[in-house]
């Protein structure tokens, strides 16, 4: 079997911005479950609002639904040339200018920031610029990094 | 839930929540039906050891969003978390039958008064070893 890393051509490489991604209520709860997230602002929308979020807050790694659709377009593109069965997760970083929250319709735009060899593994890093759609245009809302690590042929 | 954490109140090395996290493998199918994360490793054994994986393990992001509820609590607001940031050093395995223990330790790693937050380290072990690397999460109070 052959094995091709990750073409470095595809580094510095933007998507155009998803679908609107709706954020409901019930998914954040489902998500917050998922992670064992028992903090009442991630299920009473009374507790959030006591906070002063305007609707249920999704949890810190919550972003992770979002990024994974937008990356999916690189991902998924066999000139890319990602193995997902050689794929190891090495390392993610969420950023929030503001907390997740249902109700949100938020947007992301997919960055290919770097695609690096390095003795047989390709290390591919990805950014989603995540954003809502508000009546003036975009308000960004969370920054999600991610690294891969794509084993090559013997490793 | 407890009152707020003051920030001019807390040193580094301060230890604001531990939590045993119990893995097994409902947990993890309800993860992968949660985030959409369907890759076979993390529910079917037979695909796990055809690539080289010892059986089964945990999806990386469910240790990673499980260990942070400790600090959500802590703060008082899952809002408060404005950073969150991980490496993955090491699989956890989930057995079949019974659960993979991961316990958890978060300890304040540095406060900066300017910013008004306050850095919370994770350290995130299973079976004596570490799973996750530099694991922080940045609190704004």
């Amino acid at each position: 079997m052959t094995v091709t890393l990750p073409d470095p051509a595809f580094a510095g490489r933007e998507y155009p911005a998803t679908q609107a991604y709706s954020v409901g209520r019930e998914k954040v709860r489902e998500f917050a479950d998922a992670v064992g997230a028992l903090h009442p602002a991630h299920h009473d929308i009374v507790v959030a609002r006591g906070l002063g979020h305007p609707d249920l807050v999704a949890p810190p790694t919550f972003a992770v639904v979002i990024a994974q659709r937008a990356e999916a377009q690189y991902i998924t593109d066999p000139a890319a040339g990602v193995d997902f069965s050689r794929v190891v997760h090495a390392d993610e970083r969420f950023t929030h200018h503001r907390p997740i929250v249902a109700g949100d319709e938020l947007v992301t735009v997919l960055h290919v920031d770097s695609v690096v060899h390095r003795a047989g593994i390709a290390m591919v890093t990805t950014r989603c610029e995540i954003s809502a759609v508000t009546a003036d245009g975009h308000e960004p809302v969370s920054t999600v990094v991610s690294t891969l690590a794509v084993r090559g042929e013997g490793r | 839930m407890s009152d707020k954490p003051v920030l001019e109140q807390l040193a580094v090395g301060d230890v604001v929540g531990t939590r045993t996290l119990e893995l097994d493998r409902p947990r993890l199918v309800r993860y992968a039906g949660a985030s959409g994360d369907f890759n076979r490793i993390h529910w079917d054994e037979a695909f796990a050891t055809g690539v080289g994986l010892p059986g089964v393990i945990a999806h990386g992001m469910l240790t990673m969003g499980s260990a942070v509820a400790v600090v959500e609590d802590w703060a008082g607001d899952p809002g408060a978390v404005v950073d969150y940031q991980t490496r993955f050093t090491r699989p956890v395995p989930v057995p079949a039958d019974g659960t993979a223990a991961v316990e958890v330790t978060a300890t304040i790693g540095a406060v900066d008064l300017e910013k008004r937050t306050a850095r919370v380290d994770l350290t995130v072990v299973h079976d004596g070893a570490k799973v996750l690397g530099k694991a922080q999460a940045l609190v704004r109070l």
